[in-house]
């Protein structure tokens, strides 16, 4: 009840707080330079350009403590040892590389890289032209966006049930040891086979993220002219043709913004995998490797290079994509 | 290349019929042109003939045999699209062979159509660019384009024009013209909001309103002879003057009271018994002719319009009657609050009873 109550006062003075500062600030602003008097004119101009600044000063200001500055921080981290007081020039770089679990992490990230993104985005694209032509599409989209609303942590554990195990003797509750030992087969320990567990994990993020691609893309479907479609079904073409030569390519655009968005995401994948692995047997990942070394291994030095590593590789990824999506939005 | 049938074509979403009772003969190398108000049907008309709208009742006979359950593309039918609906991500000449490769032709065949077909539009120089990189212009000849190489049977352009700036409008619809010049086996159906458009294209234009078939018939019989008042406010700009009055003399030339004080005479012959009809007598702006004696109107010039070769008046409106328009060749802005008194050649002056022309009887 006191977490409620807290929880509840908390939203409130946020929520009631920005107001305010938006509310306050715009008024201190018009006061400073009133929009009347002898210098109307000249006021109303520099009003208008402060104005912009005053807005976004709360979250350029967060941006700053939480965002560049520990970037800044997490540099000059990875050349310090585990404590962060002593320099070591790039030997934490260099023990990254020979490290068997980077190894594996970047290996894992690589098939998550190349698997999740191209699942998400192709049953999100067959999604969304699917339900965009059945009666209960609606229903049908509310199901698959789901999935959305619920934290890694909390499909983590949905999928951890899903793939459970009982020893023998005990009685299975898991619905793939369910639908194993239906079809015939020996109820498996699945979470640790290696690479099978790696895919079973990937498909708790590709069923999270089906769900922002469908919607994404769907509203792209519907933005195709319906003239084309039109003159594509009088030209003879079926309605696979249509759909692959008239309607993919011209969303091809959001298909790539979609694409790289959860390819992003991957990059960053961490939660499930701590949740239901915690990078055991095989399935570690970049992001549960550098939280393993900062909490567990209390070594700032290497879990700062673990995170230069990740940062390196999703920068790239994300400017292609902001330029992508401002190129969509034109 | 092919006659056309309307059987009692009808259209209903529902319970709503928004078309009913449509036929149409529709001979090889005609020009068609569907004109009527915004939301008269003339589009659905099109797109069922196209197959993209479901035909509720009546029959659709292309060449003969029934199509209205024929898929589209095998109506031998081509669209050209008021938005001209080019397939942005393909080059012209991509967008224009596409029908033939889902139709599975040679690569000689198709680029033999490409290439003719872009010789004749014009658009040789333009087969690498994406549309995008067009005027619109150029976009609407490549829609066109796109249904000439199909070679169809029918071609069907959906008010082709409008999204095109006035002079090129112009332009364009003279290379539709000619267009239709150098293809005289093939039967076109046009729909327009455009008067002018239909005045000069057509073979024959089907005036719709109300979900039905107003008049069909040839650009000047629609002009001189209309069936009924909307046909003959329709067509003309500005609209024919409509004037309420009573028949007084019957015979080879009728003589009519008009409510608002004048008489009129009308070439259309009545009979002794239409004594006392209530007409109401119709006279294009054009054909009024300014008189001394003996007037058929007489009224107050409003506002003067003078456009350079001729010089629209606009009457005062007489209490609950409709303002009548002159239309006097010259130039007359002098003639602004004068009174003017007007007359037209029996020949020229139209009766309605009931909305109906008397010609028609």
């Amino acid at each position: 009840m006191e977490q409620f109550v807290m929880a509840a006062v908390t939203i409130l003075i946020g929520v009631f707080g920005c107001i305010c500062y938006f509310f306050l600030s715009n008024i201190a602003l018009d006061r400073i330079y009133p929009a009347f008097g002898p210098n109307a004119g000249a006021n109303i101009n520099r009003a208008s350009q402060i104005r912009p600044w005053l807005f976004m000063f709360p979250a350029l200001a967060l941006l700053t403590v939480y965002l560049v500055y520990p970037v800044f921080v997490s540099i000059y981290l990875s050349f310090m040892d585990a404590e962060g007081d002593k320099f070591v020039g790039v030997s934490n770089y260099i023990w990254l590389i020979n490290d068997v679990k980077f190894r594996e992490s970047m290996f894992n990230n690589l098939l998550w890289l190349v698997f999740v993104p191209a699942a998400s985005t192709f049953f999100g694209l067959v999604a969304a032209a699917v339900t965009d032509r059945i009666r209960w599409g609606n229903f049908a989209k509310a199901m698959i966006f789901m999935p959305m609303a619920i934290s890694f942590v909390g499909a983590a554990v949905i999928w951890k049930l899903v793939y459970e195990y009982r020893p023998d003797g005990q009685e299975q509750i898991g619905i793939l040891n369910a639908i194993w030992t239906g079809m015939g087969g020996e109820a498996q320990t699945w979470l640790t086979s290696p690479v099978v567990n790696s895919f079973l994990l990937m498909i708790v993020l590709v069923w999270i993220q089906t769900g922002f691609a469908m919607v994404i893309l769907s509203a792209a479907l519907r933005g195709i002219p319906e003239e084309t479609i039109e003159a594509a079904i009088l030209d003879g073409a079926s309605p696979l043709q249509v759909f692959m030569q008239i309607k993919v390519p011209q969303i091809w655009g959001t298909i790539l913004v979609v694409w790289t968005t959860i390819t992003i995401t991957v990059l960053k994948v961490f939660d499930i995998v701590l949740t239901m692995t915690n990078g055991q047997w095989g399935t570690q990942v970049l992001a549960n490797l550098m939280f393993d070394w900062m909490f567990r291994g209390n070594d700032t030095g290497r879990a700062s290079t673990a995170a230069i590593i990740i940062m390196l590789m999703v920068t790239p990824i994300m400017i292609w994509n902001i330029r992508n999506a401002a190129r969509e939005a034109r | 290349m092919a006659d056309l049938k309307l059987t009692n074509i009808e259209k209903a979403y529902g319970e709503v019929k928004v078309l009913a009772n449509i036929n149409l003969d529709i001979k090889k190398g005609e020009l068609i042109v569907f004109v009527g108000p915004s939301g008269c049907g003339k589009s659905t008309l099109l797109r069922m003939i196209a197959g993209l709208e479901r035909i509720t009742g009546g029959e659709l006979q292309i060449d003969g045999s029934v199509v209205n359950d024929v898929p589209p593309a095998q109506r031998g039918i081509a669209m050209v699209f008021q938005s001209y609906a080019l397939y942005p991500h393909m080059t012209v000449r991509q967008n224009m062979e596409f029908a033939l490769k889902i139709a599975k032709k040679s690569k000689v065949e198709i680029a033999a159509a490409v290439d003719k077909a872009a010789q004749i539009l014009q658009l040789t120089p333009y087969l690498d660019r994406l549309p995008k990189a067009l005027s619109g212009g150029q976009r609407q000849r490549v829609a066109i384009g796109r249904s000439i190489v199909r070679d169809p049977k029918v071609y069907l352009f959906d008010e082709p024009l409008s999204n095109l700036d006035a002079a090129l409008r112009v332009a364009t619809r003279i290379e539709i013209a000619q267009l239709k010049e150098q293809m005289p086996e093939s039967t076109m159906i046009y729909v327009t909001h455009d008067q002018v458009e239909a005045m000069t294209l057509a073979t024959r234009i089907v005036v719709l309103a109300g979900g039905g078939i107003s008049q069909v018939g040839s650009p000047l019989e629609l002009y001189e002879r209309p069936q009924n008042e909307f046909v003959a406010q329709f067509i003309g700009s500005p609209a024919m003057n409509l004037l309420a009055g009573e028949v007084v003399e019957t015979g080879a030339q009728t003589v009519i009271k008009l409510a608002g004080g004048g008489t009129a005479r009308s070439a259309v012959p009545t009979v002794t018994a239409d004594l006392g009809m209530k007409v109401n007598i119709g006279v294009r702006p054009e054909d009024l002719i300014a008189t001394q004696a003996d007037p058929l109107y007489t009224g107050v010039v409003e506002i003067t319009e003078a456009l350079g070769e001729v010089t629209l008046l606009y009457f005062k409106r007489q209490e609950e009657a409709a303002q009548v328009v002159g239309k006097l060749p010259g130039i007359h802005a002098g003639l602004r609050r004068s009174v003017v008194h007007l007359t037209a050649d029996p020949k020229k002056v139209h009766l309605f009873h009931n909305g109906l022309s008397l010609l028609y009887r």
